[in-house]
């Protein structure tokens, strides 16, 4: 008989080879304390949080903390139910209110995690004769959403304008098709062409998503992402985002014009088959979501502490993916899991927390560092990093 | 020549800059535990493979191909198509 479990030993003895030789569990790690956007405690020593997605700094505000804590005792500590069933409160259909007042469009869908919003939406749109056409670094929710479907998949080479256009040249003309992009690819923090990438979709009549997740409320004069930013506002069909980044709560959504959308709510299996967000988290949300649209200085400041950031990693020697900084992530390539594990240990210890990742997460099978500013760390606090960088890169020999 | 001939003969050119430890090829030979290719690689060689013959070879057809010969045979049938 064969245990179930068996096909995991090769990774069980991975670890447990890792584990040996000293380092902390990279999957292990408690926050035993926050103190603010930028700050925790973990194991007794205060860290900076470099590695957290927090961009714009919201989870501290005192208006949304205080949205959530009067939801909290007005309407409970949650709902019991789908959106579909009891699940809906008022503060629900707030959070879409906003999220259209955020993107300008006539709909807006809010799911219980952004996961969900893109395995819901792909798998239920992109249906049998039908074609999901996805970049090859896409995130796993939206790959995980075509193997939920029953649409044909294609994939192109990563941000490949010209490889895009040959594969959708070869589709047939008369099939529905969904062209999914994302604006920030969050391993190594490029962005995509989407300008162009659009207008080729558009050329061969493919309908058009674009997953936000890593741009709300610091690209574009409206803070949409990387789409407004490029001049695309009206002209993608679905974008995907969620509240777990820049608005500092948990959630996923997608807005739309499309005069059909509001029938996903009928249809989309992860949007009815499961309970719906807590009123404290939908409250926070919409309250975070508003004060979003108005966060210029936070924006600018954000701006500037990436290109601190960016700025002095290179300068200390570190190999970075984009000569330039694109978005609010920062990542450092190293060259094998012995260096990316040790170094991230290293940087613990020194009381700075970034991201470590290795494939199948990351793309090329690269391993790096990741790390991701926020709006709230101070000049100081990115200064106090880059010395740590610069200690812990000398010490596993990733600078000189 | 056949068109699979043909055919096979021009997969086995686009396997050739993958096939790092000079694995002798047949119809038989897999992908993954003959050739010992990881999913990147794969993916790479599909992307070779769809624009040597100007086809696709969506994901869900690339789950059902495991050997040289499937392969040959998909793209046969994709070229008639």
């Amino acid at each position: 008989m064969t245990d179930l479990f068996s096909k995991f030993d090769a990774l069980i003895a991975e670890k447990a080879a890792l584990m040996a030789t000293g380092v902390r569990d990279p999957i292990g790690i408690v926050m035993d304390e926050v103190k603010s956007p930028t700050e925790a405690v973990i194991k007794g020593k205060d860290t900076i949080l470099l590695g957290t997605y927090n961009y714009m700094g919201m989870t501290f505000d005192p208006d949304v903390i205080r949205a959530g804590k009067e939801a909290l005792d007005s309407y409970g500590s949650g709902t019991n139910g789908s959106r579909c069933l009891n699940g809906t409160f008022r503060d629900h259909i707030d959070a879409e209110e906003a999220l259209k007042e955020f993107y300008g469009t006539s709909h807006a869908m809010v799911f219980s995690t952004g996961y969900q919003a893109n395995l819901g939406f792909v798998s239920t749109i992109a249906g049998k004769g039908d074609y999901v056409i996805l970049d090859a670094d896409s995130h796993a929710s939206i790959y995980d959403g075509c193997f939920l479907g029953n649409a044909e998949i294609v994939r192109f080479r990563h941000n490949s304008v010209e490889d895009l256009d040959k594969r959708l040249g070869r589709l047939p003309a008369e099939a529905a098709k969904l062209v999914v992009l994302e604006g920030v690819y969050s391993m190594l923090g490029d962005i995509a062409p989407l300008d162009k990438m659009v207008a080729v979709a558009k050329k061969h009549g493919a309908q058009v998503l674009v997953d936000e997740a890593h741009s709300m409320g610091f690209y574009g004069p409206n803070g949409r992402g990387v789409y407004e930013a490029q001049g695309l506002d009206g002209e993608v069909d679905f974008v995907v985002g969620t509240f777990s980044k820049s608005v500092g709560t948990v959630g996923g959504f997608v807005v739309s014009n499309h005069p059909s959308f509001e029938i996903l709510r009928l249809v989309c299996r992860p949007y009815v088959f499961t309970a719906s967000l807590p009123p404290s988290v939908v409250a926070t949300a919409a309250t975070s979501i508003r004060k979003l649209m108005h966060a210029h200085n936070k924006r600018a400041h954000l701006w500037e502490n990436v290109k601190q950031l960016h700025g002095g990693l290179k300068a200390l020697g570190f190999r970075l993916p984009t000569d330039t900084p694109e978005s609010a992530i920062v990542t450092v390539l190293l060259d094998d899991q012995d260096q990316a594990v040790t170094m991230w240990d290293k940087m613990i210890e020194l009381g700075v927390y970034v991201n470590m990742a290795r494939p199948p997460a990351t793309p090329a099978g690269t391993f790096l560092l990741r790390c991701s500013l926020c709006a709230e760390h101070t000049r100081e606090q990115i200064e106090t990093v880059l010395g740590r960088f610069a200690e812990a890169g000398r010490a596993v020999g990733a600078i000189a | 020549m056949t068109d699979r001939a043909a055919i096979t003969e021009a997969v086995a050119a686009q396997i050739e800059p993958f096939n790092k430890k000079g694995i002798a090829l047949t119809d038989a030979t897999t992908f993954q535990h003959d050739l010992e290719w990881d999913s990147l690689t794969v993916m790479d060689f599909v992307a070779a493979i769809e624009d040597e013959f100007d086809i696709l070879i969506t994901m869900n057809m690339q789950a059902e191909i495991e050997t040289i010969g499937q392969l040959v045979d998909a793209v046969v049938k994709l070229k008639s198509e």
